[in-house]
């Protein structure tokens, strides 16, 4: 009886935000489709089977490294070091991996692991992890230079198999997209461990009380973002063929872009890896396709695409911004 | 009972220490199985660290804990729960990132594998069914979309809830701080019929009338100690007040006589909620303490926030004086956690602080000292961060910014929310001297004795004001029957 009366306004209250929230998982695919529309508008002909597959050749990679970085934003932390990571892995790939496959694959298991000791270390002294990663963005590009001084080496064949791969109807980048989309989707959303490495974004003291191990949790997600910064960098040196130490380096921001484009947020455990994959997917398409066909100079293309960075997460702010 | 009771917990001369500070110095008390302990104590009595003792969050630095007779050497959080311990903590602790059933899963290792999210969905709706029938809270809701009083009935009922590891005692910091009288009553008879089923509770609570009601024995804790142990039964609400030290302090407000005599001064404010339909709304003078009551969550604290941004408001509300805020939920509305007390105060007077373009240190800390001493905040020094006080302090720390700046109307947005009695004393005699001298006061509170202290008490409904009663009228019972007078 006394529910009567508190129920309307309480439940009306939760179901705004749940609309707002909505609203804002939502935006990536809003935004997505509009830059698809617009090419669609400036050049039909790039809506194809091969139109897509030209376009988005270098989605992939974005999206794996967007992912990783998606990881280490669950916790709270930022990863600087993940575009010069990608292009060690690159760089790796391009020679031991082709040369002496068993080495090669020590090497990318062993970074991985250092990935996941970073998150301890990061967690046990206390440290900022945009200080840690910012030196290591230098050791990994020291090591890459090291490991292949000037652009060159080559991708293993079968690399270039699995990425020159055509699906039937669907073009693969398409295809490749909505597999690791789902993958961590139900991997971080849906299982039940999922939920903890979320939580410790949330409210890690909570999780402490609880009896989870954080030490544990961060080791994960470093480990996770690791991983997909292996998967990224050896996905790039199959798409392009061969190894270079700078390969990566504009992906670290791109990566945290994609993030928040993806409806993620800095803090807070709020992340979404359908959003960030999207994300990523949006700003392949706009980085250079769109502006090319809009026939903006190549010059203005990157400040072009700061443009439009700036207009979506502005849009974003603005739903978020609703949501209280 | 007639059943031969033994305890569950027993601790032998537990001392924690933090630096020089002695946080709990030699405690002894043991809880029975079936019986509901409440404790109580000031601020700083050593109840949080008694409790984080409990639950394994904090080792003791000498003593022993025993559980069922048992010396544990190696407590700790893991082990306190396989023995059947859970903790209610006082701040909320669940992740507001993830939904209720998500949050339930935290607390349960063995809710994993397929088909995980339905089992947990499922536990933690049969237990929030159980204890506040018709809460309307769905195990898929994200946490940050809740208000905080559903938050505290989620994290109460999680607390309940009982897979692989037993659940033989639960401790309650405060679990009804954010709760109305509706569910807080819903909890605590709850907690009658968890205890008559042969498990315990500890319940900490600064509201003496829940521990009075509900506790089957009633421990008192001054300066890290036990001061005393005894059946509810032989405590009263003064004996309690006078063990707990609360200082000799008037029980009660001024009389009645005193507040007839006052004569109503100019109007300082007029407001009327967007959603009221009739021509009802709320007046307040100089010169008088006025009361926001009703369920919590009814509307009051928008209220508030209209008047505080009156001009935002439009034609609905009238300010003719400078306004103040005391926020209630002081984490996230209140402080400034990296700065010090001094300058937390200093914050809503910058513009008397300032010598030419910059503020001047030294008005800064001749303020902070003056209000250190006028509202007894117990620091050594006001130039250490807000965080190194009490929460009592740090509340005492807001009022002192908001009663040192030059604002004639005071908003108070229920914030004595998980305050120790002494300091609520302190404050209520602060607060009438402060009307007296000629400020309004517009006290929003979810604890009906506060309205005691009130002029004239608005009781609020929905969002609108159903009933508007003056100091003489003012009873429990009255504003529980406006409160509700469309479910009768």
């Amino acid at each position: 009886m006394t529910d009567a009366v508190v129920e309307p306004s309480s439940s009306r209250a939760a179901n705004s935000a749940a609309r707002a929230r909505m609203l804002r998982a939502m935006l990536p695919a809003l935004s997505f489709a509009l830059v698809v529309i617009a090419i669609a508008w400036l050049n039909p002909r790039a809506i194809s089977y091969f139109g897509f597959s030209l376009m988005l050749n270098l989605a992939i990679p974005i999206a794996l490294a967007t992912i990783a970085q998606m990881f280490v934003i669950a916790s709270n932390e930022l990863d600087l070091s993940i575009g010069t990571f990608v292009g060690f892995v690159g760089c790796v790939t391009a020679t031991w991996l082709r040369d002496a496959p068993l080495v090669g694959a020590l090497i990318l298991l062993g970074s991985i692991g250092v990935y996941a000791l970073l998150g301890a270390l990061i967690h046990l002294r206390n440290l900022p992890s945009i200080v840690v990663t910012l030196g290591m963005s230098f050791v990994w590009q020291g090591l890459a230079i090291l490991t292949l001084p000037t652009p060159g080496g080559k991708a293993p064949d079968w690399l270039s198999a699995i990425v020159g791969f055509k699906p039937p109807f669907i073009p693969f980048p398409i295809l490749a997209a909505i597999v690791i989309a789902l993958i961590v989707h139900f991997g971080l959303m849906r299982t039940s461990y999922g939920a903890i490495l979320r939580g410790s974004g949330g409210n890690p003291v909570a999780l402490g009380r609880a009896g989870w191990s954080i030490l544990r949790v961060k080791m994960t997600l470093f480990a996770l973002a690791g991983l997909f910064g292996v998967l990224s960098g050896m996905t790039l040196v199959g798409i392009t063929t061969a190894g270079d130490a700078n390969i990566g380096n504009g992906y670290t921001l791109l990566a945290i872009a994609g993030v928040i484009l993806g409806g993620g947020e800095f803090v807070g455990g709020r992340v979404s890896p359908i959003g960030a994959v999207l994300g990523a997917l949006t700003l392949a398409l706009a980085a250079s396709p769109l502006l090319t066909f809009m026939k903006i100079p190549p010059d203005w293309q990157v400040a072009a695409n700061g443009v439009i960075l700036i207009v979506v997460l502005a849009a974003r702010v603005l739903i978020s911004r609703r949501e209280r | 009972m007639s059943v031969p009771r033994s305890n569950i917990v027993r601790l032998d001369g537990v001392e924690k220490h933090f630096g020089a500070v002695r946080a709990l110095d030699g405690v002894d008390f043991q809880v029975d199985t079936g019986e509901c302990i409440g404790l109580v104590g000031h601020n700083g009595a050593g109840k949080s660290t008694l409790m984080n003792t409990l639950a394994g969050t904090l080792a003791p630095s000498r003593g022993r804990i025993a559980i069922r007779g048992t010396v544990e050497e190696n407590y700790s959080v893991i082990r306190a729960q396989r023995l059947g311990i859970r903790c209610v903590f006082q701040e909320l602790s669940l992740c507001p990132n993830l939904s209720v059933a998500e949050n339930t899963r935290v607390n349960h290792a063995s809710l994993k594998g397929f088909g995980w999210r339905r089992r947990s969905a499922a536990l933690i709706s049969a237990k929030l069914d159980e204890i506040f029938p018709g809460h309307g809270i769905d195990p898929s809701d994200v946490v940050s979309d809740l208000s905080i009083g559903k938050r505290q009935m989620v994290e109460v009922a999680r607390a309940f809830t009982v897979t692989e590891a037993p659940l033989d005692l639960v401790i309650l910091d405060e679990p009804t701080s954010s709760l109305d009288a509706h569910t807080a009553g819903q909890l605590l008879a709850f907690v009658r019929r968890f205890v008559e089923t042969g498990k315990s509770c500890i319940l900490i609570s600064h509201l003496l009338g829940e521990i009075l009601d509900n506790a089957d024995r009633i421990v008192v804790m001054r300066d890290g100690k036990v001061v005393a142990i005894d059946n509810a039964s032989s405590f009263d609400r003064t004996r309690l007040v006078t063990t707990m030290g609360g200082g000799n302090h008037a029980e009660k407000p001024a009389t009645r006589a005193e507040t007839i005599a006052k004569q109503a001064g100019p109007q300082r404010v007029r407001a009327r909620s967007g959603r009221q339909t009739d021509s009802t709304e709320l007046v307040a003078h100089e010169g008088e303490i006025i009361g926001l009551a009703g369920l919590a969550g009814h509307g009051q604290t928008e209220l508030l926030l209209s008047i505080f941004d009156a001009r935002a408001a439009g034609r609905n509300v009238e300010v003719t004086a400078p306004v103040a805020l005391v926020a209630g939920d002081r984490q996230t509305d209140g402080i400034f956690a990296q700065w010090s007390i001094g300058k937390n105060i200093g914050i809503r007077s910058l513009t008397r602080l300032r010598n030419g373009l910059l503020i001047s240190p030294r008005k800064e800390n001749e303020m902070a000292e003056a209000w250190k001493k006028k509202i007894g905040i117990r620091t050594p020094d006001m130039n250490n961060n807000i965080l190194s006080l009490s929460g009592g302090n740090q509340q005492k720390a807001l009022f002192a910014r908001a009663l040192g700046s030059d604002a004639r109307i005071i908003l108070m947005d229920d914030p004595m929310r998980g305050v120790d009695i002494g300091t609520k004393l302190e404050v209520y005699d602060l607060i009438r001297d402060e009307a007296k001298a000629g400020r309004t006061f517009l006290w929003y509170t979810t604890e009906t004795d506060e309205l005691e202290h009130c002029d004239r008490v608005y009781v609020f409904r929905s969002g609108v004001i159903v009933a508007s009663l003056n100091r003489g009228e003012v009873t429990e019972e009255k504003v529980i029957q406006s409160s509700f007078s469309e479910a009768s």
